[in-house]
């Protein structure tokens, strides 16, 4: 469904609040996956259908022929070729995903933008805990996990969170680097040098270990989620996703990844894969138009990833505002028309069983509009 | 030397003509026009005057360079070493396991030249002069490529340029084609005159002539590219030179081994046009006249003007004073004083504080200012290798790039932090990285650097930040 029937959809949403409390019966686990750098949704999942859409995206377009040819999901949309096992999980109605999605935030600073996405605030530094924390206070027993060494936003807030390293990784290296980043962040030569460095260090990092980054945190927090004491929440985060240069090869090798580490998930999970929710959110999406160096800058709205055996799936979510250059925001942006918040909202209110109400004002206070299109839940 | 206008002495004033205050006068002085803030260095009040006035601070033989041989001595031993190696090669000792002496010798003379230029960089008290030593010192690029050229490089830096940085560009000029480490880098060692007196009745009409040298004077050091000159003019100066060689590197040259020398038999005879004027002195004057010319003339002016301009006010550089600077030059007749004068009373090299980004050397010098490293606690050569711009070897005559396309990309940008962890651990700062990062980049630091380097939990990562923070990697 793509176009918006406030009527059919908000009856829907409101009727037998009875069924879905029938949902709680099993536990349900929670895995949240943060792509930092802004990935750029119309790559993931490319509108191919839309009338403008080669001509907007020039040499980044995916082609639906050939031999990386862009996989079509419905009429408008086609998966990225790095997206197999997804794409697998879509056509068993175990993926979903909304597009044209943006927080409330409107700046291009990643930092900020994660502040905004993590915190759930309408703008940056509103909140010193996470939405994700507050999910918790919720929960009849919220057993959250983080994994890599340092909280994020995300998790952080008055309720504990464990965090676990699989490995080794925060070094000085990475913290300086993360430091640097941050330094960079307003300097329009030096911010995207830098998250090009970045990125090839982390590929080159990659290509020495195989089954490292995201796949590895992925398996490990399979492996825990499944354990009968341990946790039921779990966030994962993977860098790299900032393609101001080389965008085509990058998002490639970074979906492929994303890709194994949703298989990862789903057979780590085994039984538990069918009560479980997987979302992936970034921060903010990227330019229409690519810029002069093989890739795009910051934008606004984009793509989120749903699976799980929990998702309502097979559907892409949208109001697709179309990407002629009148739809655009700033004559730059594919135009948002969902909020991410709600999105997040809806999702956690369905899954755990929660009045929809009472999720968003503790989850994101200030969100008036939780109004989806369609339920993202099966029930 | 024509005194067309009349060097007037500079007012003082703390905002451009435009009556725009500008707060970061000390900055831009320290760090663009210098070689960046020294902690002990207090921020000149009047920095026009200060510039102006460390003209006089300025040693052509600082102690630093004491212990760096001349020319003249490692040139004659480079020819020793060479034809040692060679008898012994021909007796039938030595062979792929014993390193050539010639290279031996000519790495070790150009690492202590390079450890030199550092010391020499992070101690004066001239830094202004001691930039625009460096500066030229790119403009008539040698590239150490070949083992002769390594052992002389710098001192071509150190015997042509610096005695002549605050004199007259024609001296300049004159000193630096007539280096053995430029006439061995050009080829002009071995180029004969068709008709001279060494080749005479031997083969065609062109042979023995070696073009390159001339070729790059006309086209890099004077007039430049466009400066309006023809291939005849190219070959004619050639001509001229003929006869300019180094003794011991050419076998027909007389003369102390390693040095400069006019060897007549292997000049071309006869009367010379250079951009249409006859030139009809004999022996070395000849080619001495013709650069003499170049020397004043407008096209060398403009050239000139326009990378002194990219150098001090921005990557593209302001037409404005590139007018200014050609005319101060052509109206002094190459007095580079003159021409330093105009272009630090200008406006424009003082209105925007970073616009330039720093070359890796620039860098590394103003890290080690900053942050008083002692310069024998880095090895001058392996630095500048590390981040691909090893000192004296540019590749090419036209020598490094002056904008920040050449400098800037992600595989430089890790390079320098990188090496910023190496430097900040040889750091002997002065105090608190934050407090530091105050003092070297007077009032063009923001506050997002700031709380970078203030959030840090160690100096260590404090000093790392500020070398590697924006308005560090620019001047």
């Amino acid at each position: 469904m793509h176009r918006r029937d406030f009527l059919a959809a908000a009856s829907a949403a409101f009727v037998a609040p009875s069924l879905s409390l029938a949902c709680a019966a099993t536990e349900q686990r929670f895995v949240v996956i943060i792509l930092r750098g802004a990935v750029d949704g119309l790559h993931v999942l490319a509108p191919c259908g839309d009338p403008a859409y080669a001509a907007a995206r020039g040499h980044l377009a995916l082609s639906l022929e050939g031999q990386s040819a862009a996989m079509p999901v419905d009429g408008l949309f086609a998966l990225h070729p790095g997206l197999p096992h997804t794409l697998e999980l879509y056509r068993a109605r175990q993926a979903l995903f909304v597009h044209a999605v943006a927080t409330p935030y409107r700046g291009r600073s990643h930092f900020d933008g994660q502040d905004v996405l993590e915190g759930g605030g309408a703008h940056a530094h509103q909140r010193r805990d996470g939405w994700l924390n507050r999910l918790l206070a919720l929960l009849p027993e919220g057993r959250a996990i983080a994994v890599g060494s340092v909280v994020p936003l995300l998790l952080q807030g008055p309720h504990a969170v464990t965090s676990f390293a699989p490995a080794a990784d925060a070094s000085a290296a990475d913290r300086l680097t993360e430091r640097i980043a941050w330094m960079y962040d307003e300097d329009e030569l030096l911010h995207p040098l830098w998250a090009d460095a970045v990125a090839m260090r982390a590929m080159a990092d990659e290509i020495e270990m195989a089954g490292h980054g995201l796949v590895r945190d992925a398996s490990f927090a399979a492996a825990i989620l499944s354990k009968a004491e341990g946790p039921r929440i779990a966030v994962l985060e993977s860098g790299g996703w900032d393609t101001h240069a080389n965008q085509v090869e990058r998002l490639t090798r970074k979906l492929t990844q994303l890709d194994a580490a949703l298989f990862a998930l789903r057979h780590g999970l085994g039984s538990h894969w069918g009560s479980t929710v997987v979302a992936a959110i970034t921060e903010f999406g990227r330019t229409v138009a690519p810029n002069g160096t093989g890739g795009t800058d910051h934008g606004t709205s984009t793509v989120v990833l749903l699976a799980g055996g929990a998702i309502d799936g097979g559907r892409v979510v949208a109001d697709w505002p179309g990407l002629q250059e009148a739809s655009l925001l700033d004559r730059r942006d594919l135009r948002p028309t969902i909020d991410l918040r709600a999105v997040l909202s809806t999702l956690s209110a369905e899954h755990f069983a929660i009045d929809p109400g009472r999720a968003a004002s503790h989850l994101f206070p200030g969100l008036s509009d939780t109004i989806l299109p369609a339920r993202l839940v099966r029930c | 030397m024509t005194g067309i206008m009349q060097m007037r002495a500079p007012q003082e004033r703390d905002e451009t003509s435009q009556g725009e205050r500008w707060r970061h006068g000390a900055a831009v002085a320290l760090n663009r026009f210098g070689l960046g803030t020294r902690p002990d260095e207090k921020p000149p009040q009047y920095p026009r005057r200060w510039l102006l006035d460390s003209f006089a601070d300025y040693r052509a033989q600082p102690p630093e360079l004491a212990s760096v041989g001349s020319s003249d001595q490692l040139g004659a031993r480079y020819l020793q070493a060479r034809q040692e190696y060679r008898a012994m090669r021909s007796a039938g000792h030595g062979g792929a396991r014993m390193g050539r002496p010639t290279k031996i010798l000519a790495d070790r003379a150009y690492a202590v030249q390079a450890q030199a230029r550092l010391a020499a960089a992070a101690a004066t008290p001239a830094p202004f002069v001691e930039r625009l030593v460096h500066f030229w010192s790119n403009h008539f690029a040698v590239s150490a490529d070949k083992p002769a050229v390594r052992a002389l490089a710098g001192t071509m830096e150190f015997e042509a340029i610096r005695p002549h940085v605050l004199g007259r560009f024609a001296d300049m000029l004159l000193a630096v084609e007539r280096h053995p480490a430029m006439q061995l880098y050009l080829d002009q060692v071995k180029s004969m005159g068709p008709r001279s007196a060494h080749l005479a009745g031997r083969a065609h009409v062109n042979a023995g002539l070696n073009e390159n040298l001339a070729r790059e004077i006309l086209e890099l050091h004077t007039l430049g590219v466009d400066g309006g000159y023809t291939q005849s003019d190219v070959r004619e100066l050639a001509k001229a030179m003929t006869g300019w060689t180094v003794a011991g590197f050419n076998r027909a040259a007389q003369g102390p081994p390693g040095r400069f020398s006019f060897d007549a038999s292997l000049h071309e005879p006869g009367e010379r046009r250079l951009l249409g004027k006859r030139y009809v002195q004999s022996g070395s004057a000849q080619a001495e006249a013709m650069l003499m010319e170049l020397a004043v003339h407008p096209a060398t002016a403009q050239h000139i003007a326009t990378k002194l301009a990219r150098h001090f006010a921005g990557d593209r550089p302001p037409p404005a004073l590139v007018d200014r600077l050609t005319e101060a030059f052509l109206g002094f007749g190459g007095d580079l004083a003159a021409v330093y004068h105009a272009l630090v009373s200008a406006d424009e090299p003082w209105v925007s504080p970073l616009t330039k980004f720093k070359s890796p050397w620039d860098w590394v010098v103003s890290a080690v200012r900053g942050l008083r490293i002692a310069p024998g606690d880095v090895e001058a050569k392996h630095l500048l290798n590390e981040l691909d711009q090893p000192i004296w070897r540019p590749g090419s005559p036209a020598g490094w790039g002056d904008t920040v396309h050449r400098w800037a990309g992600s595989g430089a940008l890790t390079q320098r932090v990188e090496m910023a962890v190496v430097l900040a651990q040889k750091a002997n700062p002065a105090a608190a990285p934050g407090d530091m990062v105050r003092r070297l980049l007077p009032g063009t630091v923001s506050e997002r650097t700031i709380a970078a380097i203030e959030g840090a939990d160690s100096a260590q990562l404090g000093l790392t930040l500020l070398l590697s923070a924006p308005e560090f990697l620019r001047r």
